[in-house]
Order: structure tokens, then sequence, then C-alpha cells
């Protein structure tokens, strides 16, 4: 885990673990954690890929606008993970660009 | 539908600003913001704010939302509410969460939506690992995540430079500064905080290249000459794993597009800005505009932004024009303060340009 453990100012004290799966692997995150926070505290960068290139896609903006860690939350595609809450259970998958299958 | 006397679009510093003042006049105030918690990117700044204490200098960014929070009782507050329409009837619509749709009637509405970051275009800028200046905040201080270990930071500005230095705090090496301008762009009371931490700022620098398969493993940086092209030559890769972006923000108008408020392409305020009159009255009567949504600045002019405009729609409304009188006019002098002196001058020129290259549809302003 890749998290601050002393900070001059901010205090970021040992919070409750969350689990979570990620492509079926077992995680852990903590309590006040997104989706995405949790994700990279874990070391994994390659949220999404790009619909035509097929390039990696990570952590960009972290507020719910650039696109780029949509995934499927529990069977829900499309979620913008930078900004919603973890919560225990969350069953976390990498999509298709589109979320679904390309027709056009 | 929901009726209120004023929206207010976004919880940042011009929007809580803006609640507060016109809650303080006796103004029944709905604020909406995307976010799970107020205070838009204050609850991101560690650093203390310079001014005078109208303009609460000496406090964290992080504390100063509760502190414009002082009237909360009187303000009616939807989080995790995104306003996503607005129409020439009056009525916004809006979605609290992923899908509860709603319509907003209100009569009077201040966007106070900030700004996004601009980006930059060379090779592999799509590799995770390339952040945004405010995601980097984000993880590192609202969720206490590392972002990486070696960051290369673009820009030498206010944002770039303050920072580096939160990554210095969070414990993360920062490889280097580049900055294309020939100067910093920074009030140097915090780029010297850097430079005694042994943090390189190269001016006149630009990055070339982020490499990597799956994320950025390092980066490619050279010298620019005057005409601002890479001197070949001059390239130098750095091992780094964290690009972050700090190259300026562009206000976000999509609301205001959407209901046509006239607006002008002025650079030294960020891009498109939507015109405005001194009491920040957009070309449409019903709508004002503040903080960064206004044309780019930083944080202490947005909340004194937040209360002319706030002020300013109160006394529409029909609020004590005496007491918003005096709120409107101390909020004019506190700005031209604030933008008085050298780092205030581009700030002079894109008002001056957006005020001075009025159209003539703005007949309020005559």
């Amino acid at each position: 885990m890749s998290r601050i453990s002393e900070h001059p100012i901010l205090k970021f004290e040992d919070k409750p673990v969350i689990n979570f799966t990620f492509e079926g692997r077992k995680l852990e995150g903590r309590q006040g954690d997104t989706i995405a926070s949790a994700l990279h505290a874990n070391g994994i960068m390659v949220l999404s890929h790009s619909r035509r290139n097929k390039r990696p896609r990570g952590f960009f903006c972290a507020i719910g606008k650039c696109s780029s860690c949509l995934m499927t939350v529990n069977g829900k595609a499309n979620v913008r993970t930078c900004v919603e809450p973890l919560v225990e259970g969350m069953e976390i998958l990498r999509q298709p660009a589109t979320g679904g299958e390309l027709k056009w | 539908m929901v009726e209120t006397q004023l929206l207010v679009v976004g919880g940042g510093p011009a929007g809580l600003a803006a609640a507060s003042a016109a809650a303080s006049l006796g103004i029944e105030v709905l604020l909406a913001d995307e976010g799970l918690k107020l205070g838009g990117q204050l609850v991101k700044q560690t650093h203390k704010f310079f001014g005078s204490r109208e303009h609460h200098a000496g406090v964290r960014g992080i504390d100063i939302p509760n502190l414009l929070l002082e009237n909360q009782d009187k303000v009616n507050i939807m989080s995790n509410t995104t306003i996503i329409g607005c129409y020439e009837d009056g009525v916004l619509t809006a979605v609290t969460g992923e899908d509860q749709y709603f319509k907003i009637k209100p009569q009077r509405v201040v966007f106070a939506t900030g700004a996004s970051e601009k980006f930059l275009s060379f090779p592999g800028n799509d590799l995770p690992g390339v952040y945004g200046a405010g995601a980097v905040q984000t993880l590192m201080n609202q969720y206490g995540v590392v972002p990486g270990k070696r960051v290369l930071m673009i820009g030498a500005g206010n944002i770039g430079i303050i920072v580096s230095y939160q990554l210095l705090q969070a414990g993360i090496h920062v490889a280097a500064v580049v900055e294309a301008a020939p100067n910093i762009g920074a009030y140097l009371v915090h780029a010297s905080k850097l430079a005694r931490a042994g943090v390189p700022i190269l001016t006149r620098h630009t990055i070339v290249e982020a490499k990597g398969t799956d994320s950025v493993q390092s980066a490619v940086i050279a010298q620019l000459d005057e005409k601002w092209q890479v001197i070949p030559g001059t390239e130098k890769e750095l091992e780094v794993d964290v690009v972050c972006l700090a190259v300026g923000l562009s206000p976000v108008l999509d609301l205001l597009s959407q209901i046509g408020c006239r607006r002008k392409y002025i650079p030294e305020l960020g891009g498109d800005v939507p015109f405005r009159d001194k009491q920040l009255k957009t070309s449409i009567d019903w709508i004002y505009v503040a903080g960064d949504t206004a044309g780019v600045e930083e944080a202490s002019a947005a909340m004194v932004e937040g209360r002319l405009a706030g002020a300013a729609a109160a006394a529409q409304l029909g609020a004590d024009s005496t007491e918003a009188g005096k709120i409107i006019a101390s909020c004019q002098a506190s700005l031209d303060s604030l933008r008085r002196g050298p780092v205030g001058a581009k700030i002079r020129a894109g008002i001056a340009k957006l005020e001075g290259g009025c159209c003539k549809c703005l007949n309020h302003q005559a």
C-alpha cells in the first residue's frame, strides 16, 4: 500500500479497512476512499483502455470530468470511480472503452 | 420543481462566499455542489493564504470552508448534486448522485463553477502517471495516497510551485519543475521554499515526451529558445513515475454557454470568459458569475467576488439596499487592492479588455 503515513500538516489516522475485489483479486481500501483512490493505493495504475488504440488510461482529473477512470462496478458500467465512494464488498472490473459492445 | 430565491452553483470559495453573503442579507439560498464535501479546491490547500485578515490571510485553505459556512443554517445545501442544464425559461435541471433528476426554478443564479485544467500536447501525455495538478492534490491531501515516487512538475506558476511543495510535505521526491516561460510565475515566497529544499526550477524548459508502457517510467525535458522552440541537443531524460501538469486553468462555462451568455476570448483570464458588469452580472439579467468562472484568478479574489455577486443578487431580490450596497462597495475596493501591483498586472489587463470590449447588447453597463 502506498499511503502517506507522516505529514507536517494533515493527519491521516488509520481508518477502518474496506474489502473489495478488482478483477477478482481481493484488495483492501480505507474508509473515506473513492474506488480509484483505493485502486491507486494498491498500485493499480491502469483503470481502462482507449477505444481505438487500446492505450492504457489511468487516474487523471480526480473530479469526475475526464472519463479516464470509467469502470464497471457491481455490474454497472461507466461508473466514475474517482468520485464514487468505496463500499465494502464492491466488485470492480475494467471494461471495454464504451462500457459495452461497440456498435457503429 | 424546487423553488428558491437564489441558486448558487458550486460550493468552492466563490460559491460559499456568495451563498453566505446573500443569506446574511435575508435571502433564501440553495447551494448545489457536485462534490461529496463542500469547499471545492480549498479542501486540498495545505498552505496559508496571503493578503489581509479580510482575505483569511494566515489561515490554511483547508480551514477556510468552515469560516465561510458561518451562515450555513440559512443556506440549504445540496451536496453530490450537479446542475446539468440551464434554460431560457429560468429552469435549471439537476441530478443528485447518479440518477436522481429534478428541476430548480430560482429567481437569480450565481454560477461559481470554477475552472478546469488546461492540457499540454506531447507524446505519451495519455499514459497513466500523467496527472493534472488538481488530481495530485486530491490524491495526496484528501485521500492520503501517494501519486508516485518521483515527480516531474510542468509549470512554475502558483499551482505548480505550491503542489510541488505539497509533494515534498508528503515525502515524495520532486525531480524538477520545468517552466516554458523565462520567469517563475508563482509568488517567490513559495518558489524560494522549493528552491531551498533543493528542487531545481528550470525556466525556458519543457517536457518533450513521457515514456513508459503501462505507466510513466521516464520523461524527456529540453531547453527552449526565445521563440519557444526546443534547442536540439539539450534533451535530458529524467527517471520519474509521475508527470504533473500545472499549465493553467480555463473557466468552466458549459451552462453559461448553453443559456447563451455573451463571452469573449481573453487569454489573460484563462480563455473564454463571460461578460459581466462591475457587480458580476452577466449579459443575462438573472445570472451572475463569481470566482474562476468569471476569469481565472486565485482563491482570495474568488471569495471576494463571491460576496460581491451574492450581495448584488440579493439587492436585486429586494434585500436591504443600504446593507447590500455596503458589501458591494467594500468588495469592489477589496478586489482593486488584491489586483494592485505587478502580480495583478495580467488580471488588470484581462479585465480591461473584457470591460473595454463590451458589446452593445450589454446595455445594463451603459
